[in-house]
């Protein structure tokens, strides 16, 4: 049966992890994604989970000791964080390449200088080109729930999955949510069976080099499969809101406007949940815009997003991460999605939040009643 | 309608617990909660909030509470250098940890008298609750478990049953004496 709890959002990632049955986890602490790591160890020390825990001097090493155990072809998990994330970035591309599942989990947080430890999404957006899909998650069962389907779909792709969460504001907050039945995650996520393998009864060559043109092969067939990891994340997830009644897809509807309402706003992670708000409260007031999601940062889901956000006049883009010289990252990619359409929307590039700058369901509303005055060209900054 | 409380109090007191275990009783009397501390602010002394939210559905809001219903101030010192009161709603409450007379604090009241404010101010001495029942020392008296029974009987938010059920997980040691200090504060508070 699945249990009703209240957990901190660190806490409902263990138990996400823990209910996947990782046979290894290495990790190195960093605020804000300590607790994870932390009670995971105390879940294993405990014996309430049954896999290898390796404590490691730095994330390097971290993201290395599952990079041999998931070629010797066990499931594996790592989590970090903002400098963390930076010190993993070599071997991220390593796994993609390599075609390794693994599933990472990233609390957002501000890379330095200056040092900042809070919610910031630049850490992840700046590994967007890694390879890795990328999944942002707007509340702790989200979380939860989210890692329990990256699994499926890391090993069935042969590729890796970093989940998100936002550092302090879902990993320090205690909320409610439900916690699935082990025997209901057993079933829908079988133990892992990797085709290839280290094990020295059958040698394999692995981590060889390739000449220009099989190399060009390669990333190209690469480049098809995360095309077509668009179709099976959305299978995945359908295949566990039919097991769990959770639905989840790439781009969501959080919040309708009215049959009118010719503008929209799109967020990534748990600054969604204060946008409910503030889209309701604006609703009495008689502004009436649609509030979307964007669960899926890679591969993109061009199609989705265009067509969730056909026939709007304006999109409002709040961003929380900021490509130096462009604006926001997200920005830019809600721009080129939207490029090939006949009617394209006007997009209002807006920097909301940086290293944890407070978003109140006011500065929501404030950006949306004075959306005329927004530039349509430049990075609109608070 | 959603209830909302702001926890002040000096690092080290036990605000950002106080505020995890009222979300937890909120939890066992079947309501939705949230809880979170202002992050990043953990060093000894320094001064700290923590916030609590509770509803009859999930909670979508995630900033900061800045229109509390119920004020917790842990520290009456912290009264001269925070803004305790700020956003305080009307009909609200602010309870103080000390054993002077309400009307000694002044949020615009005169000496003898709180009546004219538009919210309640409660004072109970909890140091000495805690000191009873041998919760940490003169210096720092532990009084999050007694904080939230003076809580409880003021707000009406939640039944002390329920924050006693709560308490194992956040107490390691001294459980008992806790929930006596709990009781008493609960007892004592308010009168």
């Amino acid at each position: 049966m699945e249990k009703s709890a209240i957990l901190l959002g660190s806490e409902a990632i263990a138990h996400g992890v823990k209910l996947c049955r990782p046979q290894v986890i290495s990790a190195y602490p960093i605020t804000p994604q300590t607790h994870i790591i932390e009670t995971l160890s105390e879940m294993v020390d405990r014996g309430e989970l049954e896999s290898q825990y390796i404590k490691v001097e730095s994330e390097m090493s971290a993201i290395a000791a599952v990079l041999g155990s998931v070629s010797a072809g066990s499931r594996s998990f790592t989590a970090s964080s903002s400098q963390g994330l930076a010190m993993m970035h070599e071997l991220l591309h390593w796994y993609a390449g390599a075609r390794l599942p693994l599933v990472l989990v990233n609390a957002n947080r501000a890379l330095g200088a200056p040092w900042n430890i809070w919610s910031d999404q630049s850490d992840s957006f700046s590994q967007r080109d890694t390879g890795w899909l990328q999944i942002y998650c707007e509340t702790s069962q989200e979380a939860l729930d989210t890692i329990i389907m990256a699994y499926k779909a890391s090993e069935q792709l042969m590729l890796p999955i970093m989940v998100m969460i936002d550092g302090f504001i879902l990993s320090h907050t205690m909320e409610r949510l439900m916690i699935p039945a082990q025997e209901m995650v057993d079933d829908f996520l079988p133990p892992y069976k990797a085709p290839y393998q280290l094990d020295p009864g059958n040698p394999l060559t692995f981590g060889g080099a390739a000449q220009p043109d099989l190399f060009y092969e390669l990333k190209k067939a690469y480049s098809a499969t995360m095309q077509e990891a668009l179709g099976l994340i959305d299978q995945v997830q359908t295949e566990f809101a039919r097991k769990f009644e959770r639905h989840y897809s790439a781009v969501m509807h959080c919040q309708e406007g009215d049959k009118n309402s010719d503008t929209a706003i799109i967020c990534c992670g748990a600054m969604t949940g204060t946008a409910r708000v503030a889209v309701e409260n604006l609703s009495q007031t008689e502004i009436a815009v649609d509030l979307f999601k964007l669960r899926l940062l890679r591969p993109f889901p061009t199609t989705d997003l265009a067509a969730a956000l056909k026939g709007k006049k304006r999109v409002i883009v709040l961003n929380r991460a900021c490509s130096y010289g462009v604006g926001g990252t997200l920005s830019q990619e809600i721009r080129t999605a939207l490029y090939h359409l006949p009617d394209r929307p006007i997009i209002n590039d807006v920097m909301i939040s940086l290293g944890g700058k407070e978003v109140f369901p006011e500065t929501i509303s404030d950006i949306i009643k004075n959306r005329e005055q927004l530039s349509e060209t430049e990075c609109n900054w608070l | 309608m959603m209830q909302e409380i702001r926890f002040h109090g000096r690092g080290g007191q036990g605000a950002v617990i106080a505020s995890k275990i009222m979300a937890q009783a909120l939890f066992f009397e079947d309501r939705y909660a949230q809880a979170f501390p202002t992050f990043g602010a953990e060093r000894r002394g320094a001064p700290v909030a923590a916030f609590v939210r509770a509803d009859d559905h999930f909670i979508n809001v995630r900033s900061r509470v800045t229109t509390p219903d119920f004020v917790v101030v842990m520290a009456a010192r912290m009264i001269e250098s925070v803004p305790v009161t700020d956003g305080l709603k009307e009909g609200g409450l602010i309870l103080i940890n000390s054993d002077l007379k309400a009307a000694k604090f002044n949020f615009g009241n005169t000496a003898s008298t709180t009546a004219g404010l538009p919210f309640r101010v409660v004072t109970i001495n909890l140091n000495r609750i805690a000191l009873k029942f041998g919760l940490g020392t003169e210096i720092m008296p532990l009084i999050n478990a007694p904080v939230l029974g003076a809580l409880a009987k003021v707000s009406g938010l939640v039944k002390p049953e329920s924050l006693i059920r709560a308490l194992p997980d956040f107490i390691p040691a001294r459980l008992k004496d806790n929930e006596k200090a709990l009781l008493a504060a609960y007892e004592k508070a308010g009168e």
